[in-house]
């Protein structure tokens, strides 16, 4: 075992690792950090999507040693300062972008590279980003939706799949 | 996964030392190889993670003459950085995989492993690129030795890969929609001396170059020159993706397709 020190949410860190030890089982186990889904543990699924350094990355597929010394961004660091929910969270909420929420972490985290790659996508560009990002509930429609509210442009024009 | 020993060295002198190891392996972005351990397919005792050697990263170039793309730069960094001097190149990193595994899979690493259907292998062999290792130059027409297979010796790492520019290339993918992988792919390169095509995704043997359509399209730089014209299905991959057949109709279809982008 070796001890890894990550910067996580801007909170500096530490916890024991393996060489094996992937990089969301430690932010689960050893820090305590369990908003970060394991959803496949085979890369396909984004669950598990953190940004290491301000990238969006699969934690399941990188080990936690890869990660010493880095900036790490869990979903637990997407709410306001007071707690409340940041703007792409409130917009999966007020838009039902989930429904049992499993795969909202990853959903919110690639969301929140994408917004700032791209502050303004459209529809076209925000399937495509979210293409790593697999939801078995919504049926994407209204992730969609919640992605272009909360990048602050207009859903009127996307077709409503609403809970009703 | 089986536990094994993790070293990040700082510059390659210290990775060639550790790699020199008992069933020591290099790591590179880990989107193949680490889902690979998971399986239990692969076991080194000791990974030697080339991330951290700020050398081996970045793209540098001459317009017009060649762009270099340090091993260990990501798919995102080279989408990103590669279109400045070579359009296609940038464009065929840019759908590689998804957001995510771009922002960790590296150009070596995928040249290291040649998966019959990965993007890179295709572009490298289309343009007549070169490999740099730490030990010698490789010429792309020399480096692929088959499915997963390449001329690379124990302990050599990839440093480096430099293109040539050609006058014009696109890259044509049939992209297979869970793995992200190309169900087959084609890469068309025209230099001045002729044209290149390279096949991934198809064959049984890996990536390849489709010299009958090199000819047709080096006479006439068209898709309609290349009408009814398809490789041997004979040694082309069949799943249950796709027959062997299909493959190489898909052969035709993406070659013509990467042709028409190229303009």
């Amino acid at each position: 075992m070796s001890k890894v020190t990550i910067t996580v949410n801007g909170r500096e860190m530490s916890g024991e690792a393996e060489g094996r030890t992937l990089l969301v089982s430690f932010l689960r186990e050893a820090l305590g950090l369990t908003g970060t889904h394991v959803g496949c543990d085979t890369s396909q699924c984004g669950a598990c999507v953190v940004h290491v350094d301000g990238k969006a990355v699969k934690s399941c597929t990188m080990l936690a040693m890869e990660a010493e010394g880095a900036e790490v961004t869990t979903v637990e660091g997407m709410a306001d300062a007071d707690g409340s929910l940041g703007v792409i969270q409130q917009a999966f909420q007020d838009h039902h972008g989930l429904q049992c929420g499993f795969c909202t972490p990853g959903m919110v985290m690639s969301t929140a590279a994408l917004l700032k790659d791209n502050p303004t996508p459209s529809e076209a560009e925000i399937r495509a980003y979210l293409d790593g990002n697999i939801c078995r509930c919504t049926g994407y429609h209204n992730i969609v939706r919640a992605v272009m509210a909360a990048s602050g442009q207009d859903v009127s024009g996307l077709g409503v799949v609403a809970a009703e | 996964m089986y536990n094994f020993d993790f070293v990040r060295p700082s510059t390659l002198a210290e990775a060639v030392i550790a790699l020199a190891g008992d069933e020591a392996q290099p790591l590179a972005g880990g989107q193949t190889l680490l889902p690979s351990m998971k399986q239990r397919l692969n076991m080194p005792g000791t990974l030697v993670s080339l991330t951290g050697i700020a050398d081996l990263k970045g793209v540098s170039g001459e317009a017009g003459a060649s762009v270099t793309i340090g091993a260990a730069t990501t798919h995102a960094q080279v989408a990103a950085e590669a279109g400045a001097f070579y359009p296609a190149l940038a464009d065929l990193a840019a759908r590689i995989g998804d957001p995510a595994v771009r922002n960790r899979g590296t150009i070596g690493g995928s040249l290291a492993n040649n998966d019959p259907s990965a993007c890179y292998p295709a572009a490298v062999l289309a343009s007549g690129a070169t490999i740099t290792t730490n030990k010698r130059e490789i010429a792309a027409d020399d480096f692929f030795d088959g499915m997963f297979a390449t001329v690379l010796e124990e302990g050599e790492i990839i440093t480096s890969v430099t293109f040539p520019i050609p006058q014009a290339a696109a890259y044509a993918k049939f992209l297979q929609p869970a793995s992200r992988f190309a169900l087959t792919g084609a890469f068309v390169a025209r230099f001045e001396g002729g044209v290149r095509v390279a096949i991934t995704g198809a064959s049984e043997g890996g990536v390849f170059r489709w010299s009958d359509a090199e000819s047709v399209l080096s006479n006439s730089f068209s898709g309609d020159a290349l009408a009814g014209k398809l490789p041997a299905a004979e040694g082309m991959i069949s799943d249950l993706h796709g027959s062997a057949a299909y493959r190489a109709h898909l052969c035709g279809v993406m070659t013509r397709r990467a042709v028409a982008a190229a303009g």
